[in-house]
């Protein structure tokens, strides 16, 4: 069942939560929506679940209009946030609640809906549990509950709101590859909120990235962080180095530190993003830049050693004015840096955003090498 | 929200209802209409004939009411013994909320439901029970009366009464805050080498007025009011232990509704004034128990 | 409290010297401003036998009063019991402009004088009220009979049932209504069997506070009610009676009844608190578990 938002407004007295929001969520995939909090994206889940109504725009499932449609009818599965378990209610009782809410026409008999409980209860592994109460449970395997619950009656379109928010890590990744199969297995169309970036980029086939209500981009998780379309996209998606600057005549300089920039006839301010991956680190300034660093810090665990650096001669505006770079172990087992030893960075590939523009050109020194060798030439 | 007229057969096996209200949840038209029929029947309305009685008074005959010496003599015996009341409650609930809160001991929970004790009895109860206790040959009276005090049928008897019946204020709205206090920040400042009133008075009680001011507010708005308890022991001497619910009474029986009217409408634009003023101060102080 | 397993004293007034004697303090007010008042109504109440105390109170006028009483409380608690409920529900479970006012209303009658609310509906119902007086050219007559006795003791009780139901389930939230308005459940299904099951012991208490101020309710009561012995006379008002007629045991005898339900208000008080406490404790230790 696709899901269609069209031009969505919502106000919250003088706050505009949602800012003419359109988009279209693909039948059977897993979407994220991520943003920050406060960028509409709780909002928007719920207005696409009618548990908020919206001020102008319209909601449509598989082509037919249901924004006017009550909650209660929409048949969607909803996991909330803080999984909103029935406290006097047990396991069995809580995964059983919607079979027996349904028109007495359609609910199944009371022995169907024990087998489909008992079904539900060993698909989240938990058939052992059916008799305890929520606050008997730990919060993984409430989770597991709040999602057979909701996904009891069948519905073909699941929300999630934090789904993993208030877990913590461990459980949380074994909960997000166990979500996945779950997808997988029942091809819901299903939407999740989130605040972090790793998950959505791991776990869905589509991001949408919303701030301050308004709709940044979409794209699948990989071209999203190769190919981000604004300062902000980049921002949030994970670690990035920046130097501002001015451009003059193809080079980028500020203080100590200049970048060429070939291809580029802007004149005037400039930001140059580097992803950490997108650096090198050498004893010697490059051919096409020269950024001088000092080692602050060499963090060895995890499957890259990460070397912060701070500027030398020169500013970077990202947070605490510091460059972070990631190398491979054996790269570090050759070149051993250590805290405060001098490096040059050399970009790879870099993202320019001229002045004002919202949208960065991607630079490639590697594949711009040989035809910069000409220009000097001339 | 414009309607959709084409929802049509989004999903069939389904009753199909417009979400006419907005509401995600039921009942917001009932309980609305039940909750302002209620308050209008119950609260509201009863305010007109009041309203309609005092402005058929002049100015002048109003003025004269309530500003007769003996009724005016009434509102002072009513704001001092309200004062004394609230302020004995202020400093003895205070330190019954601490003891319940900061100590084990045996006892401490008879203790604990014995402070609803002036809620839950009713007030001639409580009237008829004090006045006994404190007459001249009462338990406690006749002890008083060796030293010389007395209290039954005097403005201290009022006092005590008014005491007796909104004892549970203080205890009740100081007793949560205390409980939720940061053992962190007490335990930073003894252990800097601060005593132990240096600590109280610079950490623990700035934490406390808010929510002890309200409970002293709070006692002193009932005291003003306070009729059944009081009027055993005050003895009802004019001019010396009448209190104004008392005058508004007697101006009753006398049949003399427009005096009463008039005196009412003064003690109840006081109440509340006094209860939008304690909701502001709440609302600014005590974000945290709200509907208390 | 829990933290500091430490022998030695952390906290302020945990010095041995300031503990008991703010205990002693404590303990001396309770016994003399509270048990000992308690105690002196059924010790009264017993000053000339049991049997006198049985005559008092199998006394025509004292069990027409007993019923009066227990009438009135019949008809107030179940209509307070709807609206308390009705008011919790709607500013708990939405916005809307005017909740806060709506709030703040409901205290009025905590914050008006007893006198003062049966003073206005005296006014409006009595006989020269606007309503009061068409009502008697209708040949009705609320005032100095049971209907405004309990119309007063509507007014007085009506905030207690609301004011006990409204910090619970605004701490308790929507969510879980919502939840069930998701997997299809209809409006009173919701009602039942969710929000009852979560607010059943607060509404037991605002029920049980409701009753123990109808039945006790007295400076209200005795304006509208003209005290006729044997009509209009509620329990309280009969107490008073009495112990103005200087009829000491029979005024306590009575006064004993009202004290039993006193005593009775606290300790459903207590078992409610108590019950909540072990479903809170029940909560925390599993989870650390």
């Amino acid at each position: 069942m696709t899901i269609t938002v069209n031009g969505i407004n919502k106000r919250f007295g003088k706050y505009q939560a949602l800012n003419n929001v359109s988009l279209d969520i693909p039948e059977g995939k897993l979407t994220a929506l991520l943003g920050p909090s406060g960028s509409g994206k709780t909002t928007l889940l719920r207005i696409i679940a009618g548990l908020e109504s919206a001020d102008s725009g319209r909601i449509n499932f598989a082509g037919q209009d249901v924004t006017g449609l009550h909650v209660r009818d929409r048949n969607i599965g909803f996991v909330f946030q803080h999984y909103a378990l029935f406290r006097h209610m047990s396991v069995a009782q809580n995964i059983a609640f919607g079979l027996e809410s349904l028109p007495r026409k359609q609910r199944p008999s009371r022995a169907e809906i024990h087998k489909r409980v008992t079904e539900l209860l060993e698909m989240i592994q938990l058939p052992h549990l059916a008799k305890r109460y929520p606050a008997q449970l730990s919060g993984g395997q409430k989770q597991r509950v709040a999602l057979a619950r909701a996904i009891a009656t069948r519905p073909q379109i699941l929300l999630l709101d934090e789904p993993f928010g208030a877990l913590d890590a461990k459980v949380r990744k074994d909960l997000r590859r166990w979500l996945r199969n779950l997808h997988d297995e029942f091809h819901f169309t299903s939407i999740f909120v989130t605040h972090d970036q790793e998950e959505a980029l791991e776990l869905s086939d589509q991001v949408v990235v919303m701030s301050q209500g308004n709709v940044e981009q979409v794209n699948e998780p990989t071209e999203l962080y190769a190919r981000p379309d604004s300062r902000f996209v980049f921002d949030f998606l994970g670690q990035v180095n920046v130097l501002p600057g001015e451009v003059q005549r193809g080079r980028l300089s500020q203080g100590k530190a200049w970048v060429t920039v070939p291809g580029s006839r802007h004149q005037g301010s400039a930001q140059l993003y580097l992803r950490p991956h997108e650096v090198r680190l050498a004893n010697e300034p490059g051919q096409y830049a020269h950024l001088p660093l000092r080692i602050e810090s060499v963090s060895l665990i995890g499957s890259e050693v990460r070397i912060e650096l701070s500027p030398v001669g020169w500013q970077s505006n990202s947070p605490d004015n510091i460059w972070e770079v990631g190398i491979s172990h054996a790269e570090f087992n050759q070149q051993r840096p250590a805290r405060g030893d001098l490096r040059y960075a050399v970009p790879e590939v870099g993202h320019l955003f001229n002045d004002n523009d919202s949208q960065p050109t991607t630079i490639n020194w590697a594949e711009a090498a040989s035809a910069p060798l000409v220009r000097l030439i001339n | 929200m414009s309607t959709a007229s084409q929802t049509g057969a989004a999903t069939p096996q389904r009753r199909l209802r417009q979400n006419r209200s907005k509401r995600v949840l039921p009942g917001f038209g009932l309980s609305l209409g039940i909750s302002l029929l209620f308050i209008s029947l119950i609260l509201l309305l009863p305010l007109t004939g009041l309203v309609m009685e005092v402005s058929a008074m002049s100015f002048n005959e109003f003025w004269f009411v309530v500003t007769d010496p003996r009724v005016v003599a009434s509102y002072k015996v009513t704001v001092l013994a309200a004062l004394a009341a609230s302020a004995f409650n202020g400093a003895f609930g205070l330190l019954l909320a601490w003891v319940l809160v900061r100590y084990e001991f045996p006892g401490k929970r008879l203790i604990d439901a014995m402070v609803d004790l002036p809620f839950a009895l009713p007030t001639a109860v409580a009237g008829i029970t004090l006045a006994t206790l404190f007459a001249a040959n009462g338990w406690y009276g006749q002890w008083l009366s060796k030293v010389g005090i007395e209290i039954a049928f005097t403005p201290v008897g009022i006092v005590v009464a008014m005491a007796f019946t909104s004892l549970p204020f203080v205890v009740r709205t100081v007793q949560p805050v205390l409980e939720e206090l940061a053992p962190e920040d007490e335990e930073a400042a003894v252990s800097l080498g601060a005593s132990d009133g240096h600590v109280f008075r610079r950490v623990i009680f700035p934490a406390l007025w808010p929510a002890l001011l309200t409970g002293v507010a709070l006692s002193f708005t009932r005291s003003l009011g306070e009729f059944g308890a009081v009027i055993f022991i005050a003895g009802n001497m004019p001019y010396v232990s009448e209190v104004t619910s008392l005058m508004i009474f007697i101006r009753l029986q006398e049949f003399d509704y427009a005096a009463a009217s008039a005196i009412a409408s003064v003690v109840l634009l006081v109440s509340l004034v006094m209860l939008f003023a304690i909701t502001l101060w709440q609302a600014r102080h005590l974000k945290r128990i709200e509907g208390r | 409290m829990h933290s500091n397993p430490s022998p030695q004293h952390r906290r302020v007034g945990d010095s041995p010297v300031i503990k008991w004697l703010l205990i002693g303090i404590a303990i001396a007010i309770t016994v003399g401003l509270l048990i000992i008042p308690l105690l002196v109504i059924f010790l009264e109440a017993l000053g000339a036998g049991w049997g006198t105390l049985a005559d008092n109170l199998l006394d025509q006028y004292t069990l027409h009063a007993i019923g009066l009483t227990l009438f009135v409380a019949a008809l107030t608690v179940p209509l307070n019991l709807a609206f308390g409920t009705a008011l919790a529900w709607l500013v708990t479970r939405f916005r809307f402009p005017g909740r806060k006012l709506l709030i703040t209303l409901i205290d009025i009658p905590f914050a008006v004088s007893p006198v003062v609310a049966g003073l206005l509906y005296l006014l409006l119902y009595g006989r020269n009220g606007w309503v009061g007086s068409w009502l008697a050219d209708q040949d009705m007559q609320l005032m100095f009979s049971w209907p405004g006795i309990v119309m007063v003791t509507v007014f007085v009780t009506c905030p207690f049932v609301a004011r006990e139901l409204i910090p619970l389930m605004q701490q308790q939230g929507s969510e879980e209504e919502e939840a069930g308005v998701v997997l299809g459940a209809s409006g009173l299904r919701v009602f039942r069997t969710i929000t009852l099951p979560n607010i059943k012991w607060a509404l037991v208490y605002g029920v049980v506070l409701t009753n123990a101020r109808a039945v006790g309710e007295f400076g209200a009561v005795s304006v509208v009610s003209g005290n006729i012995r044997g009509q209009t006379n509620t329990l309280p008002l009969h107490v008073e009676l009495l112990y103005q007629d200087y009829n000491i045991v029979g005024a306590f005898a009575s006064a004993s009844l009202l004290a039993g339900i006193a005593v009775l208000t606290l300790v459903a008080k207590g078992l409610v608190e108590w019950r909540q406490a072990r479903a809170l404790n029940r909560l925390q230790t599993e989870e650390t578990a």
